[in-house]
């Protein structure tokens, strides 16, 4: 059997280029690679695209939490969303980056998730009544589809997906926890390389292939976080006691 | 000077639009309000990838949140029975489905329903686009929650939105603290008024022309 199964995450991520591009979920807080994103961090590779959802400042330490935003200074090109928090000036945050030639490409939750399996399923594009009539039509082609407007999108097929998930066997299959589950699945599906950290693998045979949500097909290297690593289940609790600690924290979810 | 609604007011009259069996998602900050008024039955989702979630955690109850049970917005939520995860591709098929009811903010809302609410500037990083575009397109119904004018007095609904666009044509009902407003083909029509208003004042709020409901009355809760 093909061994997936990577001793650490600078190993795992150590064939990523300078221009590649990388598909990370990022629906709350720290439902992220975090391990991944600090490893690739380690590393000198720069000129990044990166594809995901939620691209939010952190309030953590980088002790606490990493989100995609710590990558930041490696990105040539953000593809996003939603960039920064509404009540906080939403992406004026990245400001500097953008004037330094960062590249933004917004666009909405859901034709990412379409593009994404568009780049799976080996589809040439979409069309979307989305986003007609707004800023995200602009240079894009448009069509009438049985009287009704559309616009296309093109397929994403990202180089890399990094993906967190509850429980891999050694064969890759994954299960996720709660909502973490979000983008995984399509992201996982859609990249050439899929790079998982796992709360725990286990041997094949011990996740109930009814309970799998990815299959292993999709998975190329997992690595399991360690004792102390980011997002274990310590580490979240932690992560939610900071919401009440946090002023700024406690407006935005409690008002 | 006269009364208007306040914000959970405005939220409970939306909350009226909603009935046992319904599936809705509901928008940020006011609209999220309408969750507290709702009949037992209806079923929330948000876009991140659940359904059927119960209440909000409450800051006090902050010890039994998870961080893997969030909505798309971060906030913590209870689990309630009949509880469901899934992916995004899932997710967004609920919403372009047409099988939700939302309630969403509003910036501007123009007289033939077009919908401006995620970005009240001239820089395209100024705002968020999130799933608000695909709610606005994809779901069946699309009723706006808001104040009726800014905080400086102007109308909020419009000739034409002077904000970048959600989306075109498809706001169905707007709740504001001073009206109840359909978007028909025919134009808006007002149905409702807050209590102590009347037609004229309404209208000297608001920018395009209503047509007035026959049988319009005083917003009911």
């Amino acid at each position: 059997m093909v061994n997936k199964v990577y001793t650490n995450f600078d190993e795992a991520v150590a064939d990523i280029p300078d221009g590649a591009s990388i598909a990370i979920e990022s629906w709350g807080f720290a439902a992220t690679a975090q391990n991944l994103i600090a490893a690739l961090r380690r590393r000198d590779v720069k000129d990044l695209t990166l594809i995901t959802h939620n691209f939010i400042p952190s309030f953590y330490t980088e002790e606490e939490a990493l989100l995609p935003v710590a990558l930041l200074p490696q990105l040539k090109k953000l593809l996003a969303g939603v960039v920064g928090i509404p009540q906080f000036g939403a992406g004026l945050f990245i400001k500097e980056y953008v004037d330094k030639g960062l590249e933004v490409e917004l666009t909405s939750h859901g034709i990412l998730a379409s593009r994404l399996y568009a780049g799976a399923a080996g589809l040439g594009g979409i069309y979307t009544p989305v986003g007609i009539g707004t800023v995200i039509e602009q240079g894009k082609e448009k069509r009438v589809i049985d009287g009704k407007d559309y616009l296309f999108e093109k397929p994403i097929r990202p180089d890399y997906a990094f993906i967190v998930a509850h429980k891999a066997d050694k064969m890759g299959n994954l299960v996720y926890l709660g909502t973490f589950r979000a983008d995984q699945p399509i992201m996982a599906m859609a990249a050439r390389i899929t790079i998982v950290e796992a709360e725990e693998i286990v041997e094949a045979g011990n996740i109930d292939p009814e309970h799998i949500v990815t299959p292993g097909i999709f998975v190329d290297r997992i690595v399991e976080i360690p004792e102390g690593g980011y997002g274990t289940a310590q580490k979240r609790k932690k992560l939610v006691y900071k919401f009440g600690e946090m002023e700024i924290l406690r407006k935005m979810l409690f008002g | 000077m006269k009364q208007k609604l306040d914000r959970n007011t405005i939220a409970m009259r939306a909350a009226k639009e909603l009935k046992d069996g319904d599936y809705a998602n509901l928008g940020r900050g006011l609209p999220s309000l309408c969750a507290l008024y709702v009949p037992y039955g209806v079923v929330f989702q948000s876009e991140n990838g659940i359904l059927g979630y119960g209440p909000l955690v409450m800051e006090e109850d902050i010890e039994g949140a998870e961080l893997h049970r969030v909505d798309a917005g971060g906030r913590f939520l209870t689990p309630a029975p009949g509880m469901s995860f899934f992916d995004i591709i899932t997710s967004f098929t609920m919403i372009s489905s047409g099988r939700f009811i939302t309630v969403l903010g509003a910036f501007e809302v123009s007289e033939r329903g077009d919908l401006a609410n995620w970005n009240a500037g001239t820089d395209t990083l100024g705002g968020t686009i999130g799933g608000g575009m695909d709610l606005a397109v994809g779901a069946k119904r699309v009723i706006t929650a808001m104040e009726h004018t800014t905080k400086e007095g102007k109308p909020k609904i419009v000739r034409e939105c002077t904000y970048p666009l959600t989306a075109r044509k498809c706001v169905n009902l707007i709740i504001t603290d001073l009206a109840v407003i359909d978007v028909t083909l025919k134009g808006l029509l007002l149905r409702e008024v807050a209590p102590g208003w009347t037609v004229k004042e309404v209208q000297a709020l608001t920018e395009p022309k209503l047509i007035v409901a026959e049988d319009i009355k005083e917003i009911e809760l």
